[in-house]
């Protein structure tokens, strides 16, 4: 009974401070400390929310960078995440990974007419773990470049440096691996102009 | 595999060593004097702390024996279990709660309570829209911090157990449960998370953020107060996410540093405990063979899963794709991992989390190689004690630890020792108990899931892949690991079984592990003579890791063959 009563005054103590105080007064802080990161590193333009620089979001046109593929329903829902879940050797993973890989021959081939399916980049037809992985690998960038160039009329050179820019390097210059933000690489596109 | 990659992999086991001893020493002076108690500038600690006492009815001096420590134990954890059960359940008539979250499902409440409250954190719930801000605040993330602190305040009772001679008490629990939360915990939770804001983790009271999208689109984008959470579930070995992909989400994990940072906060408690060991029972070289034998088995698991996931899956490689590593991309089988972690980094969450009983993820395991995936499967089967939970994987080792010394004396013909303690007859059950009853309990609820219907429905890919699926679920919840294959389902029959499997799985290895702990503290110190097996050896290391594979590992290799085995070689 003596124990009954301690936990049960244990509990509440517990639960006000670690359950209230400590994420309160974190919340404080990044509010003031981080605020941009705090609210969901959302993007603006116009006064207007566009999106965040943490989540993929759908792209279908011609004349912009696509994202990798998404098992969220629908496609690049950041708010219900999740993964794929196929299995190693699912049919209907092969399934998935051939329709991707033959979708972006179409897309890409009318302005690089060489490519083979030997020269897409796994990232490019692998779903993501998040469903919202905002970062495509600087090869799977380099694969979609000649087309947007076209499309756009730039010169290639212009948007692979505008895909440079836009590459978030390892972590200082080691952890992680690089990946090119989709959605800031097609918002630098569009202010860049080009039909 | 990359240079890179193994570069970041060695600067990870560095990391880990150079935080974690300093944090072990500091650790035993909390558990044995407190950590700045009544001195100087820190005196006002000590008077919270008595205050705390106070209030809870206790005091510093009332020792417990190991069955009043655990009834305490249990009484606490069986009252906050109702209580997290009935937050879930009221949840939309509460506040916090900007989405309007409607109260949680009577069975997944129950499994979530449960699965919490053992340091499990499996999750049969996407966070982001089942969770509303005060559940995942005043619940889950409270849980976080107990039943972390809960394992760490057995394992300090079960190491003073260890260093005493002729004691018929272990400590106090409240002091213990204070203790870990208030000196070790929450400063270290307050270090991770204000690094994580920083990096881009959203901390925030406001709902949901709707995007307009360039596209036209409309896009819900899920926030909340995301930082202070992952950071005590990464140092607390909880693992349950705030969203739905867990670390995989970039929300909770934006860059490779963030990345790097929550992968020492999974090991950096568990790896200093052993330390801690060496320094409260005076065993220096003693700790470091058990650091060795636990970095043995991590470094086996990388070298397993890293190789097998940079080859790729049977599918990506036949589908003409390029998966080479280099020219921009880390390759490999990125099916549901993440560009900005790559394969290197993949792995070594993979094997830390699964190695830990953290169960946090960074990428999606159903998705891994057959060899790859075996690596998590195999290391949750242990008995989550390769560095292990935050406490129960040190006293979880030591089961391991009686048994090895116990197999060295009948292998020299004397009656075994270890530190000084006669190893004897109740002591090798206790150990026993602790070490098998979770792989037998995880072979038994595999089985009885594969042979009912209800047990079927849970599985997502057929075939030999929803075995492993199955085997992944019970072997996961049983262990208190709360990492998931995913791809299986919430049924009636899953939630309660997981339930069941969690509580068992938490509480029958606690209580043979304090059991131990009394039973070796009401013992006399042997002196060492040459007889004596030293433990402080390489040859301990080989014989401990021996006896790990051969207890846990044999038990699993039929259930192994049945699973990643087959799948592996039919392709």
């Amino acid at each position: 009974m003596r124990n009954v009563v301690s936990s049960a005054i244990a509990i509440v103590l517990l639960t006000a401070f670690l359950g209230l105080g400590y994420p309160l007064v974190m919340t404080g802080f990044a509010q003031v400390a981080f605020a941009h990161q705090a609210n969901g590193s959302l993007i603006k333009q116009n006064g207007q929310v566009v999106g965040s620089k943490l989540a993929a979001q759908a792209f279908t046109g011609p004349k912009y960078f696509h994202p990798r593929p998404s098992a969220t329903a629908p496609a690049y829902n950041a708010g219900a995440t999740t993964f794929a879940n196929l299995g190693p050797t699912s049919t209907d993973l092969a399934k998935n990974v051939r329709a991707a890989a033959l979708a972006i021959l179409k897309l890409e081939r009318p302005y690089n007419p060489g490519l083979t399916i030997h020269q897409i980049p796994v990232d490019a037809v692998t779903t993501s773990a998040s469903g919202i992985d905002p970062d495509i690998s600087p090869a799977n960038a380099r694969l979609q470049s000649r087309r947007v160039a076209a499309v756009r009329n730039l010169p290639l050179s212009t948007v692979q440096k505008l895909i440079d820019d836009n590459t978030d390097g390892r972590s200082w210059g080691f952890f992680g691996e690089p990946g090119v933000n989709v959605l800031e690489l097609n918002l630098a596109l569009d202010r860049l102009g080009g039909s | 595999m990359s240079g890179q990659g193994i570069a970041q992999l060695l600067v990870y086991a560095f990391a880990l060593v150079v935080l974690a001893y300093p944090l072990g020493l500091y650790m035993a002076r909390v558990y044995t004097e407190g950590a700045f108690a009544t001195r100087g500038a820190f005196a006002w600690l000590g008077w919270i702390e008595r205050g705390f006492y106070r209030i809870v009815r206790t005091q510093r001096e009332r020792e417990q024996d190991w069955k009043s420590y655990g009834i305490t134990v249990l009484t606490f954890s069986v009252i906050f279990w109702g209580l997290l059960y009935l937050i879930q359940r009221a949840q939309g008539h509460l506040f916090l709660n900007p989405d309007h979250m409607k109260g949680v499902p009577a069975h997944l409440s129950l499994n979530t309570a449960a699965s919490f409250i053992t340091n499990t954190n499996w999750q049969f719930y996407g966070g982001e829209y089942t969770m509303s801000y005060l559940t995942q605040m005043a619940g889950l993330a409270v849980q976080n911090f107990v039943s972390a602190a809960v394992g760490m305040a057995v394992l300090a009772a079960m190491v003073r157990g260890i260093a005493r001679r002729s004691s018929g008490t272990l400590g106090n629990f409240w002091v213990d449960l204070y203790r870990s939360v208030v000196y070790i915990l929450l400063p270290l939770a307050v270090i991770v998370a204000v690094i994580l804001q920083w990096q881009g983790v959203p901390q925030t009271l406001h709902g949901h953020a709707t995007a307009a999208t360039l596209q036209g689109a409309h896009q819900t984008i899920a926030r909340g107060p995301v930082a202070s959470q992952i950071a005590i579930k990464q140092l607390g070995t909880n693992g349950g996410g705030f969203y739905n992909s867990n670390s995989a989400v970039p929300f909770e994990n934006p860059t490779g540093l963030s990345n790097f940072v929550e992968m020492l906060a999974i090991l950096l408690i568990p790896a200093a405990q052993v330390f801690m060991f060496g320094r409260m029972v005076l065993a220096r070289r003693h700790a470091w063979m058990i650091f060795a034998a636990m970095f043995a088995v991590f470094a086996i698991g990388v070298g397993i899963n890293l190789p097998a996931e940079q080859h790729g899956s049977h599918v990506l490689r036949s589908s003409g794709v390029n998966i080479t590593l280099g020219h921009g991309q880390s390759g490999g089988n990125m099916s549901d991992k993440e560009v900005r972690f790559g394969q290197a980094v993949s792995t070594n969450w993979t094997v830390a989390t699964s190695d830990a009983s953290n169960g946090s993820v960074n990428n999606g395991f159903d998705a891994q190689t057959p060899a790859g995936g075996a690596v998590p499967l195999v290391n949750l089967f242990l008995g989550e004690v390769i560095f292990g939970g935050v406490g129960s994987g040190l006293y979880g080792m030591f089961f391991y630890v009686v048994l090895a010394v116990f197999v060295a004396g009948l292998m020299v013909g004397r009656t075994p020792e270890w530190l000084g303690k006669k190893i004897e007859a109740r002591e090798i059950k206790y150990a026993a108990v602790g070490a098998l009853f979770c792989p037998t309990m995880v072979l038994t609820l595999t089985a009885l899931s594969i042979v009912t219907p209800s047990g079927l429905a849970s599985i997502f890919n057929h075939g030999v892949h929803g075995f492993t699926e199955t085997l992944y679920a019970y072997d996961s919840q049983s262990n208190n690991n709360g990492s998931a294959f995913a791809g299986f389902g919430l049924t009636n029959f899953s939630a309660y079984f997981g339930a069941i499997a969690m509580l068992l799985g938490r509480f029958v290895p606690m209580f043979a592990a304090l059991a131990l702990g009394g039973a070796l503290a009401r013992k006399k110190i042997t002196p060492v003579s040459a007889g004596t097996f030293r433990t402080d050896g390489p040859t301990f290391v080989v014989l401990l890791v021996g006896v790990i594979a051969l207890t846990a590992g044999l038990m699993i290799f039929p259930a192994l063959t049945l699973g990643p085995i087959v799948e592996g070689l039919a392709h």
